[in-house]
């Protein structure tokens, strides 16, 4: 990836609309701003003088506190606010809550919201630069890239990969973002859920589709397993926690019939014995922690772009009609 | 003499089988003759060389919001709108808020606001059950006795099939369209765009064809059983077509209309999360937009009626997920079905005015759509060939939203009598 990229859009809403090469810049930035977070003192003065707001309308503590980090280790000043879920209907609206943030001169609004498509409208109303931290099943790209630079990390590609993300494919942010930035750098994805957690037409966003978890795992590089949330969507689907282990979980006798340098990711935070197993979670090929690391890198990347586009840069989403 | 002659403008009537050049002279609110080369006799003349007369457009399916959201449209608004979209005739639908028109009492009061304030013409349709909500049927005499022409209880669809069955063979003693909104709600659930790939992308909750053709389906059915007639609103998608079809083949006594959004647009607009997108039915696939454009051909639909929803910004400003339903249809129809249908040979001028004028009059039972001697004077002039930008600024309705703002669009209206009455002042960007 050339140095000489030039990243033009002032926002960061999903994977969906950025290129290869986009992505690409992304993970090559995040590179060297991990060597940052190895120094002894942590901190580069890139967005002195800038202002991160993190609006967050669903609770997140590892989310957000890896925005704040990042934000913090760029010199960023940064401040949360967190909107109840109860008045996302009665109190400000989405847009005038934007505005208003905007109003205080801030430079950067890291969005977290459970409807979809939450940090699209947000940017189309503000010129405030809009990072998307998850919006409703749509797309959590910090995530996914943050997944994708851990991979390349470990395998020294992505192009070629066989990566299969299994669990709650439906109601999944997380898996659709990786499937835009995996297939956009050429790896092969299989998608693996029960059939009412697999979304109608996702074969048709390049992934091969199976409801066998031993056909997902045979041959895979990667996997990266999803958190089952029985609280929300995923218990009309599935209701046994102790049968989707059996049948669905990551387990290591499982593991065993796998690549032996299979790479097991999961963006956290894990069930233990519902989607995966301890042994697995804490063992060799987990590399789930390195991925907590690597958000860091990757969120840096992502506000330093942004904010450096915001002047000349257009807005992230697809143009309106 | 009070009156008009309109001169040597191209007479599309298809009620009449008309479709030439032919100049018609209006007087005392009626069409006094429709002939060659007739004289004013001191009425005022009117050149429409070069455009289209035809009958004024009849809108089987406008909401009006009146009386009790009038910060959404109003009687006024709502027929200016009309008028400048070269209607001369609506339907409008029950479900005012916070009480629907389930009564006499309220269609009463309605009645004297249209009186006062309507620039065109408003037919009422009733509710089929009280407050919509299903339960128990409303009183069809006396919603017939207060002058609704029609019931339905659009935006919700009569679940219970029993209540619905009465309620079709009662309609049919008095001598009321019944009109079915077809969803079934334990399939459309939460869901807010059409179910499929796109949804899938958007991650958002999907609604499925199932949810409109199996109600059409059983609304069919159900008509079929108790010897009655069934208008079926809003037709959005291919299998909903291909099942009115048949069954009107089989000799049920089903008609149809879709909405101009339906052959427009598809789901595919979506992607921006525009909330003017977001309607119900929801926008469904090109193959889909493409079997309506078919039926509105061969007549298996035979009407387009606009679904005019206004929601203020307020509403639609939102989330995708928050936004209500629905959008403006009265001031881009005519726009819309010449630009999409007529300049890309789907339909002809005369066909377009048998979906827009004749078919949804006779369906109505109202004495309108027809340029016969005697007839009240609606009436509707078009420039075929004018090509205009829909803009934010020219529209009549109380609301905006609509997702065609910005569109070029070919046809514009030109001229509008209501009962032979010129309404000029809606129109004088024409």
């Amino acid at each position: 990836m050339s140095k000489h990229f030039v990243w033009t859009k002032k926002d960061l809403l999903g994977l969906e609309y950025l290129s290869r090469e986009e992505i690409e810049f992304i993970l090559y930035t995040a590179a060297s701003f991990k060597e940052v977070t190895t120094r002894q003192i942590k901190k580069v003065p890139a967005l002195r003088g800038k202002t991160v707001v993190n609006l967050f309308y669903e609770p997140s503590t590892r989310t957000r506190t890896s925005f704040e980090l990042a934000a913090k280790r760029l010199s960023a000043d940064v401040i949360n606010i967190a909107v109840e879920a109860s008045s996302v209907k009665k109190g400000e609206t989405l847009i005038d809550t934007g505005r208003n943030i905007e109003a205080l001169k801030i430079d950067i609004i890291v969005v977290r919201h459970g409807s979809s498509g939450a940090p699209n409208i947000l940017a189309h109303h503000v010129n405030s630069s809009v990072v998307n931290a998850g919006d409703g099943w749509h797309e959590h790209p910090t995530q996914a890239l943050l997944d994708m630079f851990t991979l390349k990390e470990k395998l020294g590609r992505i192009e070629g990969l066989n990566v299969s993300i299994i669990g709650d494919i439906a109601h999944s942010r997380v898996a659709r973002s990786n499937i835009w930035g995996l297939t956009k750098l050429g790896a092969k994805v299989t998608v693996c859920a029960p059939p009412l957690l697999i979304p109608e037409g996702i074969e048709k966003m390049g992934v091969r589709v199976t409801n066998d978890l031993d056909t997902a795992l045979k041959g895979a590089d990667a996997i990266n397993v999803l958190r089952m949330q029985f609280e929300r969507d995923a218990a009309l689907a599935f209701p046994s926690k102790l049968e989707y282990f059996k049948q669905y979980g990551i387990t290591a006798e499982r593991l065993k019939k796998c690549k032996k340098e299979i790479v097991v990711m999961h963006p956290g935070p894990i069930n233990r014995g519902i989607e995966i197993s301890s042994e697995v979670a804490d063992g060799q090929n987990s590399v789930i922690l390195e991925q907590v690391t690597n958000g860091i890198a990757v969120r840096m990347a992502a506000l330093y772009l942004v904010a450096h586009a915001r002047p000349t840069g257009t807005r992230g989403g697809e143009k309106p009609l | 003499m009070t009156g008009y002659l309109i001169k040597n403008g191209r007479v599309v009537d298809p009620a009449n089988r008309i479709d030439e050049v032919l100049d018609i002279l209006i007087s005392d609110g009626k069409i006094e003759k429709v002939g060659k080369s007739l004289s004013n006799g001191g009425c005022k003349a009117i050149d429409a060389s070069g455009k289209i007369v035809g009958p004024g457009l009849v809108d089987m399916h406008t909401h009006l919001r009146e009386p009790g959201r009038e910060d959404k449209e109003t009687v006024a608004s709502g027929t200016r709108a009309a008028v400048k979209g070269g209607f001369t005739s609506v339907a409008c639908m029950p479900n005012t808020e916070p009480e629907a028109l389930d009564n006499e009492g309220i269609i009463k009061r309605l009645s004297g606001i249209i009186k006062k304030d309507a620039l065109a013409n408003v037919f009422v349709v009733g509710a089929i059950t009280m407050g919509r909500a299903g339960k128990k049927l409303a009183d069809f005499k006396a919603l017939k006795k207060a002058g609704a022409i029609g019931i339905s209880d659009d935006g919700s669809s009569v679940d219970d099939e029993k209540l619905m069955s009465e309620a079709l063979a009662l309609a049919k003693k008095e001598g009321l369209l019944v009109i079915g909104h077809c969803e079934d709600r334990s399939i459309s659930d939460s869901g807010v765009i059409n179910y499929g790939l796109i949804s899938t992308k958007m991650g958002l909750r999907g609604i499925p064809v199932e949810a409109e053709y199996k109600r059409v389906e059983r609304d069919i059915e159900l008509a079929r059983k108790a010897k009655a007639a069934i208008h079926i609103a809003h037709v959005s998608c291919k299998e909903s077509v291909d099942i009115i079809r048949k069954a009107r083949k089989a000799g049920v006594e089903v008609s149809a209309e879709t909405a101009p959004h339906y052959f427009s647009l598809t789901e595919d607009c979506c992607v921006t999360y525009d909330t003017n997108l977001k309607m119900n039915p929801p926008l469904r696939t090109k193959e889909d937009a493409e079997a309506i454009k078919k039926a509105l051909k061969d007549g298996t639909i035979d009407a387009i009626a606009t679904d005019h929803a206004p929601h203020t910004d307020s509403e639609k400003d939102v989330e995708f997920d928050f936004a209500p339903f629905g959008i403006l249809g009265l001031e881009t129809a005519l726009g819309l079905a010449v630009t999409e249908l007529v300049e890309k040979k789907v339909l002809s001028w005369s066909e377009l005015f048998m979906r827009m004028s004749a078919s949804p009059a006779r369906l109505l039972g109202i004495d309108r759509g027809d340029l016969k001697n005697g007839k009240a004077a609606d009436i509707v002039i078009i420039d075929p060939g004018k090509e205009y930008t829909y803009t934010k600024d020219s529209i009549a309705s109380r609301s905006k939203n609509s997702p065609f703002i910005g569109w070029k669009l070919k046809g514009k209206v030109s001229h509008v009598f209501v009962a032979g009455k010129l309404i000029d002042e809606v129109l004088a960007d024409r």
